[in-house]
C-alpha cells in the first residue's frame, strides 16, 4: 500500500501523519471552502451536467434516428427561419464576458464585481429568453403535425428549460449579493453558476446546429 | 465523565434530527434517511411479493378463474415496475445512503438536504402508483410499457400516463442520489482512505452510480415522449406520421440493460465485503476486483439490443450485441474466481449472511447458463417472450441481487439497530426461501422450452402445464412462508434482540468502528485511516482528526484521489424545505398527467419552494462567519 500523496495544487493540504496511532492532525487551521475541483459543489454542478448533456445527446439522437426513417427532411415543413436562433447564438457568446466576469470577480472575493457580473448576466439571460419566445414562433412546423415537429419542439423545448432554470438561478443569486446574508461559500456558488452558464452556452451550438442547419443539408446528404 | 465523552454528547445533540413532527418532516441525517429508504423500498417488496402470489395464485391450474384478463395484466405490470423500479434500484440506493459515509469514515453525506428531498420524490411518486392501482388505474401495459400497445391508440385511459409518471419520479430521485453519493464518495472520505484503499462496496457503488448518470436519463427521454405522444399529441413513437415503434425499445433498453447492472453491481459490493469479513481474509486480488466492476459498467451498455432480437435489425448488428453479451461473461468470472480463491484460502465462519452470498453462486450461475444461451440469437428467437426468459432473469435478479441483498440485511442489521437478529431464524429463512426460489422458478425453465408464453392469465389443460405451475406455485407459497419467517426474525430481534455490540462479525470496515447503532454524527473522534481493512490492523489508524466544530455540523472534505485534508465546511442542518419542495413538485408531476399546463403553473410552487430552499438566514450566516477561513 503506497503512502497518502497530496494532490498537486491542492494547498494547503495537510501531511497525513503515517505513525501507529496517537498523533492527532489539527484541521482548524484548513480553510472552510474552496473554489474549482476541491468544493462539493462543483462535483454536484458536474453530475448535472453529466447527467444534463446525456439528455441532450440522447435527443439528439433521436432527431437522427427520425430523420433516417423516411426520404425527406422536414417531413411536410420548410426549415426554421434562420434569424432568431442565429442572433441567440450571437447574445449567448456575448454572455460569456458578463459570466467569466462574474467567475473572475467571485474568485477574488470582489462583492460589488460579482453582484454587477451577475446581474448583467441576468439581464442578458433575459434577453435570451425573449428572442426564444421568437425562436419558437419561427419554426415553421407543430409538434403535433408529425414526428419532425415533435423532436424539434422537444429540443428545443429541453434546452429553454435549461435556459429557464439558469437564468433564475442566477437572477436569484444576483438579488442574494445584492441583500446579503454573504459568507465565503456564497463567492462558490457564483463561480460554479457561472460553470453551469457556460454548459448552457456550450449546448446551444450542436443544438442550433442541428435544429437550423440539417434540415438544410444539401440533397446529397439527405436522409 | 471524561472530556470525550462530554465533547461526543454535545456532538450528538448537533448532529440529531429534531424531535416530533418537524423532527419527521425535516430530517436529514443520512442515517435517518437511509433507513427510512430502505424500509420503504422493503414495503414496495412485500407488495410486489404478494401480487407475484396472487398471479401464482392463479395459474396454478390451468383455466383458473381467481382473476381476470383486465386485473391481470394489471398485476403482472404492477409487479414487474415495482420490483424494478421502486424496488430493486432505490433499495441498492437506499443501502448505500446509510453505509457509504460510515464506512469512507465520514460524519455526513453530501448534500443532505438533497438527499432528504429525493427520499420524499421516491416516496410520493411510489404511493402515487399504488393509489392509481387501487384505483383501477394501475398500468398494464407490461413494466417496460412497449409501444404501440402503451401509445395512446390502444391504450387510452390515464393507466400508462400513472406508469409514465412514476419514471419520472424515481428517475428523479435516482439520478440525484447518483450525484449525491459520487460527492460523498470524491470528497468526504476519512483523510488517509486513499482511492486504492477505498472498500470494494464503495467501489461497487461508485461503479454504479456513474452508470446511473449516463442510463437513467434514456427512460425519462423516452417516458416523456411517451406521454407526450399521450398527452399532447406528438409523433414520437407513431409511424404513420414519421415516428417510429423500435424508437422506444431503443431508447429504453440503453437504459433498461444498465439498470440491470444498478441492481447487479452493488450486489457484488455485497458479495466481496460479506466474504472478506467470514473467511477472515482481505478479498483476493482487489485490483482485478476493481478493474473487472468498471469494465463490466462498460460492457453493459454495449448490451441493450439483445433485447431487440427479435426485431427486424439487420444480423450484423446483433452478432455485435451477442458478442459483447456474451463478452461482459469475463469480468464476471474474475470476480467469481477471485471470491472463490478467497473462500479457498480463509477461514469460514458460517454465519447467515454467509449463507445467502453462498447462494449466488449456485443460483446465479444457472442464470448466468441461461444468459448465454439466449445471448445466441437462433435460440433467443425460439424462447423469446416465453417462461424459459421469466425463469432466467429470476434466477439473474434474485439470485444475483436478492440474496446478496437479504445477506447484506442481516449483516448490517446489528449495526442499524444495535440488535443482533437470531441465526437460528435465519438459517430457516435461508434454506426455505433457496428452496422456495428454485421450486418456484426452475419449472418456469421448462415450461418455457415446452412453449408457455408469458403474460397469459390463463392457459388450457391440453399442453399439459398444469403440473409444472403447480409446482411453482407451491414453491411460491414456501418462498413466503421464509419470508414471514424473516419478518418475525425482523420483529423478535426489535422487541428483545441480544445487543450486537460495535463490531458482532469482527468485521474489518470503519462502519464498524463506531457504536450500534451509531453515534448521530457517525464518528466522535474521525480516524486517519492506514488501511483498505483498519480493524484488522494491530494498530488501526495512524491518529484522529482534531479541530472540527462539535457545535457545528462541520465536516472535513478530503482530496479526491488521495484523501488528503483539504478543507472544513459545514453540512446544513434539518429543515422541511425538502420535503414541502418535493410536494411542490408532486403536484406539479400528477397535474401534468391531467393537463398540460400543470407545467406552466407547477413550475411556481417548485421554484418558490427551492428558492426558500436555499435561502441563507442571517442567524446560519452568523455562524458560519465565525469558522470562516479563506483558502
Amino acid at each position: 500500500m503506497s503512502d497518502p500523496k497530496f494532490e498537486p495544487g491542492a494547498e494547503p493540504a495537510l501531511p497525513i501523519p503515517d505513525g501507529d496511532g496517537g498523533t492527532d492532525l489539527d484541521v482548524a487551521v484548513l480553510p472552510s471552502f474552496g473554489f474549482g475541483h476541491r468544493s462539493l459543489m462543483w462535483w454536484g454542478t458536474w453530475g448535472m451536467i453529466a447527467i444534463e448533456g446525456t439528455v441532450f445527446a440522447l435527443t439528439i439522437a433521436t432527431y437522427f434516428y427520425l430523420r433516417g426513417q423516411g426520404t425527406q427532411w422536414p417531413i411536410a415543413e420548410p426549415p426554421p427561419d434562420l434569424l432568431w436562433g442565429t442572433l441567440n447564438v450571437l447574445v449567448f457568446l456575448a454572455s460569456a464576458v458578463p459570466n467569466q466576469a462574474a467567475k473572475r470577480a467571485a474568485e477574488r472575493y470582489d462583492l460589488a464585481g460579482a453582484r454587477r457580473a451577475t446581474l448583467g448576466c441576468a439581464a442578458l439571460g433575459m434577453v435570451l429568453l425573449i428572442l426564444r419566445v421568437f425562436e419558437f414562433r419561427h419554426l415553421n412546423c407543430r409538434w403535433d403535425t408529425d414526428a419532425y415537429g415533435s423532436v424539434v419542439w422537444t429540443l428545443l423545448g429541453f434546452h429553454t428549460a435549461h435556459l429557464l432554470t439558469d437564468w433564475l438561478d442566477t437572477a436569484v443569486l444576483g438579488v442574494m449579493l445584492c441583500t446579503g446574508p454573504i459568507e465565503g461559500k456564497r463567492y462558490v456558488d457564483v463561480s460554479e453558476n457561472a460553470m453551469y452558464w457556460y454548459f448552457v452556452l456550450a449546448s446551444w451550438l450542436p443544438i442550433y446546429g442541428v435544429i437550423y442547419w440539417v434540415p438544410r443539408l444539401p440533397p446529397v446528404l439527405s436522409p | 465523565m471524561s472530556i470525550h465523552d462530554t465533547r461526543s454528547a454535545e456532538l450528538e445533540a448537533t448532529w440529531r434530527d429534531p424531535p416530533g413532527l418537524r423532527g419527521v418532516l425535516s430530517a436529514v441525517n443520512h442515517k435517518t434517511i437511509g433507513r427510512r429508504f430502505i424500509v420503504t423500498a422493503f414495503s414496495f417488496f412485500v407488495a410486489a411479493g404478494i401480487l407475484a402470489g396472487l398471479m401464482r395464485l392463479q395459474l396454478m391450474h390451468p383455466g383458473n378463474t381467481v382473476l381476470g384478463p383486465d386485473r391481470y395484466a394489471q398485476i403482472f405490470t404492477m409487479h414487474g415496475t415495482t420490483m424494478m423500479f421502486l424496488f430493486a434500484v432505490p433499495v441498492m440506493q437506499a443501502v448505500a445512503v446509510y453505509v457509504v459515509p460510515l464506512m469512507i469514515g465520514a460524519r455526513s453525506i453530501a448534500f443532505p438536504r438533497l438527499n432528504a428531498y429525493a427520499f420524499w420524490i421516491y416516496l410520493f411518486g411510489g404511493v402515487m402508483l399504488y393509489g392509481a392501482f387501487l384505483l383501477n388505474v394501475g398500468p398494464d401495459a407490461g413494466w417496460f410499457a412497449y409501444v404501440p400497445l402503451s401509445g395512446p391508440a390502444y391504450s387510452p385511459g390515464k393507466r400508462v400516463d400513472f406508469w409514465a409518471q412514476m419514471i419520472t419520479f424515481t428517475e428523479l430521485s435516482g439520478l440525484l442520489e447518483a450525484v449525491i453519493q459520487i460527492t460523498t464518495i470524491f470528497k468526504l472520505r476519512a483523510p488517509g482512505m486513499t482511492l486504492n484503499r477505498l472498500p470494494l462496496y464503495v467501489w461497487s457503488v461508485l461503479v454504479t452510480n456513474f452508470m446511473i448518470l449516463f442510463a437513467m436519463p434514456a427512460v425519462m427521454l423516452s417516458s416523456t415522449a411517451l406521454i407526450m405522444d399521450r398527452l399532447v399529441g406528438t409523433h414520437f413513437y407513431n409511424p404513420a406520421e414519421g415516428g417510429d415503434v423500435l424508437l422506444w425499445q431503443h431508447l429504453f433498453w440503453f437504459f433498461g440493460h444498465p439498470e440491470v447492472y444498478f441492481i447487479f453491481v452493488p450486489a457484488l459490493g455485497f458479495m466481496s465485503t460479506i466474504i472478506a469479513t467470514f473467511s477472515r481474509r482481505q478479498i483476493f486480488g482487489y485490483t482485478a476486483m476493481v478493474v473487472a466492476l468498471i469494465a463490466t459498467a462498460f460492457l453493459a451498455f454495449g448490451l441493450w439490443v439483445h433485447h431487440m432480437f427479435a426485431t427486424n435489425l439487420p444480423e450484423l448488428g446483433k452478432s455485435f450485441f451477442t458478442a459483447v453479451s456474451m463478452m461482459i461473461a469475463i469480468p464476471s468470472a474474475v470476480q467469481i474466481f477471485c471470491w472463490l480463491a478467497t473462500l479457498k484460502t480463509g477461514r469460514l465462519v458460517m454465519e447467515v449472511p454467509l449463507h445467502f452470498v453462498l447462494a449466488f453462486f449456485f443460483i446465479l450461475v444457472v442464470g448466468g447458463l441461461t444468459g448465454v444461451m439466449l445471448a445466441a440469437v437462433p435460440l433467443d428467437l425460439q424462447v423469446h417472450d416465453t417462461y424459459f426468459v421469466v425463469a432466467h432473469f429470476h434466477y439473474v435478479l434474485i439470485g444475483g441481487a436478492v440474496f446478496p441483498l437479504v445477506g447484506a440485511f442481516y449483516y448490517w442489521f446489528p449495526k442499524v439497530t444495535g440488535r443482533m437478529l437470531s441465526g437460528v431464524l435465519g438459517r430457516w429463512h435461508f434454506w426455505l426461501f433457496f428452496a422456495g426460489f428454485n421450486l418456484t422458478f426452475f419449472p418456469m425453465h421448462v415450461l418455457g422450452l415446452l412453449g408457455m408464453p408469458r403474460r397469459v392469465y390463463t392457459y388450457p389443460a391440453d399442453p399439459g402445464w398444469g403440473a409444472l405451475n403447480l409446482l411453482s406455485t407451491v414453491g411460491d407459497w414456501i418462498t413466503g412462508v421464509s419470508f414471514l419467517l424473516f419478518a418475525l426474525n425482523v420483529w423478535r430481534a426489535l422487541a428483545r434482540g441480544m445487543p450486537a455490540g460495535a463490531n458482532p462479525w469482527g468485521a474489518p470496515t470503519l462502519e464498524w468502528a463506531t457504536s450500534s447503532p451509531p453515534h448521530a454524527a457517525n464518528f466522535p473522534r474521525v480516524p486517519l485511516v492506514r488501511g483498505v481493512a483498519p480493524l484488522w490492523l494491530a494498530e488501526p489508524y495512524a491518529g484522529h482528526v482534531r479541530g472540527l466544530a462539535d457545535t457545528q455540523r462541520e465536516v472535513l472534505a478530503t482530496t479526491v484521489l488521495d484523501a488528503a485534508p483539504d478543507h472544513r465546511m459545514i453540512m446544513p442542518t434539518p429543515t422541511i424545505w425538502p420535503f414541502l419542495s418535493a410536494v411542490a413538485t408532486t403536484m406539479l408531476f400528477i397535474g401534468s398527467i391531467f393537463t398540460p399546463w400543470a407545467v406552466v403553473w407547477g413550475t411556481v410552487p417548485v421554484a418558490v419552494a427551492l428558492v426558500a430552499w436555499f435561502w441563507p438566514t442571517r442567524a446560519e450566516t452568523a455562524e458560519h462567519l465565525a469558522l470562516e477561513k479563506r483558502p
